[in-house]
This record gives structure tokens, sequence and C-alpha cells, in this order.
């Protein structure tokens, strides 16, 4: 029995794994560009990089139990979207699912491409989206940070569930069928871990600004305040 | 504060929920039931490439885990108290 919920080793047929790791490619190459730009620019950006992929790292050995009685993990690339934009969490979530397919048996190789679409990509493109979208408002902060990691999480898990979907479309009820009963498994299973996910990203922000309010906030205008205007 | 006190209850309680709700369940990985819909949609399809290595049991495999974790939050406590002791380095002087 495994415990994992990216896509398994072996289980995306080769055109769709190659397909994935064409997606993520140029991905990966921004990200490194950035990261070592933010680096370069302020070296400090380094530590708090690390930061957000010591996140990452705990929040997904997080295996929770859901309401749909089986188990998933938060992704925790929310809070790295969120303090450098979401180009950055491309690297860092590839640097964590490589490290659980090769000790963890926990997604795999031939499915990484299409693993680190759904996590590093899609994930913190929504969560950034959401959360600048929600920041224009009179909300407070933190309800921002809570959506754009909550519905970030599921975005992820919507994604693998279309991943699956558009591999194995051979159901009776076609490629709709399948999207439903992957979604079902995903994406519902998602739903509680999501708002936890959401809480933890707003816990640790809170930490981050009750101690180190200025360099965080400094780090943001050079890594997403260039990139807006 | 006290709202993140309130946020860390609703968390608990929505894990106790899960576990409270569904007695006997087996709380397997969401991807052990996406490995029965595809044996469902395409019957006969095997996975073409094989993990290069596996955790040989089921305690080698929460040994890594409980690492990944305790490295993580040590490096999120490391950066944390650095700050503090810095802050209050810039306090004095």
């Amino acid at each position: 029995m495994s415990f994992g919920m990216h896509i398994m080793e072996g289980f995306l047929p080769l055109p769709w794994a190659v397909v994935w790791f064409a997606v993520m490619l140029p991905f990966i190459y921004l990200s490194i560009k950035k990261a070592r730009r933010l680096v370069e620019q302020n070296p400090k950006a380094l530590l708090l990089l690390a930061f957000a992929g010591a996140f990452t790292f705990v929040l997904s050995a997080l295996k929770l139990p859901s309401v749909t009685g089986s188990c998933s993990h938060p992704t925790g690339v929310a809070l790295g979207a969120i303090l450098f934009g979401p180009v950055v969490m491309a690297l860092i979530g590839l640097i964590v699912l490589l490290f659980q397919a090769l000790l963890l048996a926990h997604g795999g190789l031939t499915t990484l491409g299409a693993n680190v679409v759904s996590m590093a990509i899609i994930g913190p493109f929504v969560t950034y989206g959401v959360y600048a979208l929600l920041k224009r408002t009179k909300l407070p902060h933190w309800v921002a940070v809570l959506c754009g990691a909550a519905l970030g999480s599921l975005a992820t898990y919507f994604a693998t569930a279309l991943q699956l979907a558009l591999a194995y479309p051979g159901g009776p009820d076609g490629f709709y069928g399948s999207l439903v009963k992957f979604t079902a498994i995903f994406a519902v299973t998602q739903l509680p871990i999501a708002v936890i996910e959401g809480i933890l990203t707003v816990l640790v922000v809170d930490l981050l600004y009750a101690y180190n309010r200025q360099e965080v906030e400094s780090l943001r205008n050079l890594s997403i305040g260039g990139e807006q205007a | 504060m006290k709202r993140n006190a309130i946020l860390i209850v609703i968390m608990l309680a929505l894990v106790v929920y899960a576990l409270y709700s569904n007695q006997g369940a087996e709380f397997g990985g969401a991807d052990s039931q996406a490995k029965a819909v595809i044996a469902e949609l395409s019957p006969g399809y095997e996975p073409w490439f094989e993990s290069i290595w596996e955790p040989p049991s089921g305690e080698v495999e929460s040994l890594l885990f409980a690492l990944q974790a305790a490295l993580g939050t040590g490096f999120i406590c490391y950066y944390i108290g650095y700050c503090i002791g810095r802050n209050k380095g810039r306090a004095q002087s």
C-alpha cells in the first residue's frame, strides 16, 4: 500500500509523460533565472528562499486524514508564491518532488513533469492570482493569504485529476466520466486539507512578519514589484 | 494572536472530525484509489517504469518522512531564532 497523492511512477503513458516534461522545462528555466537574480540583487534572499523550501518540505511530509476516509497532504508551495511570486516555486517544487520520488517512492521520475506542473506551477500561480486579487480589496491581509493558499492547494489536485483524465479517457463516459472519477478522489479529499494548508500558511506568514517584516517586504518589492509594473 | 488560536482549533477539529466520522476507514493514500480507477478505465494497463528504490518497509518509510519534516522544521526554527537574536542585538546597540 502506498500513501502518496502525486501521480505514481509509471502510471502516465509515455506520450503524456513527455508532454508534461515539455511544459515543465521553460518554467524551470525561468525559475532558475529568477532565483539567481534575486540572490544576486540581495544575498539575504537565499535564506528566505531556503525558508520557503523548508516550509514546502515540512508540509509535503504531513499526510493528513480527510473526511473521505483517505489521506492526502498539503503542498506547502503557497508561502513561496506569496513571498516571491509564483515562478520561483517551480524550482523549489522540483527539488522536493525529486527527493520524494527518489527516496520515498512517492510520485515518480516518469511522472515528475506532470507532478511539477500541478504542484509547483499551477498551484503557485493560482495561489498568487487569488492572493493578489484579494489584496486589492479591503479584506485583511491574512484572509488573502488563507484563500490564496487554500485555492492553490485545491487547484494542484484538480490539475492532477485533469492530467489523469487526459491520460485515461477510456471509460464508458469518456473524458468527462474519467475527470469526475479522478476529481472525486483527489480534489474532494483535498478539500479539508486545503483549509489546513491555508491556515498553516497564515501562521507562518504571521511568524515571518512578526520577526522580519522589513526584510520580507523589501524582498517582495524586489521580487514582485518589478514584475507588476 | 486570538485569531491564530481560533485557526489552530479549526485545524485540529478538521483532522479529528475526519478520523471520527470515518471510523473503520483505511485512510490509505489518494493514489491507491487512483490506481483502482485506472485499472477500471484501462484494464490491462501495466506501469511501464518502476520506482528505482522503495523504502523496504513502512518503518523505514516513516523514518524518511520524519527526517523530511525534521529537516524542514529545523531550518524554519533556525531562521526565526536567527531573526529574534538579530532584532535583539539591534535593539541593544
